[in-house]
């Protein structure tokens, strides 16, 4: 049987790797990406909690979970809109080529 | 630890890892597909089946889509000069997340409460979901519609084209005027 920690270990290798994914990337769409990366872990990390409380009944672990996902679904969107306007701008999703403020 | 989750860990690990490394951005996007199946099975075992069928739908049905959408909209340069898709200092970006997944897993196998399973029986039917968003949070729940529909209408005037916001300002006899 997986206890709480295997949860926890597994949603901590998520989150590294999701930020690594944030750090070593140069597109912004996958810096998006390893951001959604880090959110799953964290949701993961709520659920796993919430099951493992001494207390089930009690929701609310998994109602910050249900909101939780409403959240990112908002900012992938509002992500990917500012990652094509930028991209209308300088032609480019590379973050590195993104330098100015005024272009 | 049983062999199901061990097959589950393993999906959703290998989904993370693809979607980290793979050189073309829309291999990487569809083994970011992997990794929410992965994550969406495991809230299944742990036996929320209302948020694992939600994270089936929002994530894989229109977050990963939404990507790929991103991907076609955008350029897709593609790999042609070596070690042109990571950054020039991924050298220190790796040791970076390596040492906060050891920090993690450091202060999680020393914390001897952690170690325990999982509770028998849990509350978590449609029924109680919703009896619960309608009661207790039931503010959070308008928040969070105002909210979509706020990021709906920013991502709609955000990704507009440039001229077209232009000529709306400018209305409508300015626009008859410039043809």
């Amino acid at each position: 049987m997986a206890t709480l920690s295997h949860y926890l270990l597994l949603s901590a290798l998520l989150f590294s790797l999701g930020l690594t994914a944030v750090l070593i990337r140069r597109n912004a769409i996958l810096v998006l990406v390893g951001i959604e990366l880090m959110l799953n872990a964290a949701n993961l990390n709520f659920i796993a909690f919430w099951r493992h409380s001494p207390n089930p009944g009690d929701l609310s672990g998994y109602m910050f979970v249900l909101f939780s996902i409403a959240v990112a679904a908002a900012e992938a969107a509002v992500g990917l809109a500012l990652i094509i306007a930028v991209y209308r701008h300088f032609r480019t999703t590379d973050i590195q080529k993104i330098s100015k403020l005024k272009g | 630890m049983t062999f199901s989750f061990a097959i589950i860990a393993f999906i959703t690990l290998i989904g993370a890892v693809g979607a980290l490394a793979f050189r073309q951005i829309v291999h990487s996007v569809l083994c970011l597909a992997i990794t929410f199946t992965g994550v969406a099975m495991l809230y299944l075992q742990l036996g929320a089946q209302f948020l694992g069928f939600a994270q089936f739908l929002v994530y894989i049905g229109a977050v990963t889509i939404l990507i790929l959408f991103a991907v076609l909209l955008t350029k897709n340069t593609g790999p042609t000069i070596s070690g042109q898709v990571y950054s020039a200092s991924w050298v220190s970006g790796v040791g970076v997340g390596v040492s906060v997944f050891v920090c993690l897993a450091w202060a999680i196998l020393r914390t001897p409460q952690l170690d325990r399973l999982a509770a028998e029986e849990t509350n978590s039917t449609v029924k109680a979901i919703g009896l619960s968003l309608m009661s207790d949070y039931v503010i959070p729940l308008e928040v969070i519609a105002l909210l979509l529909t706020a990021a709906m209408v920013g991502a709609i005037v955000i990704a507009m084209n440039e001229t077209s916001t232009q000529t709306t300002m400018q209305g409508a006899n300015h626009e008859k005027g410039l043809k």
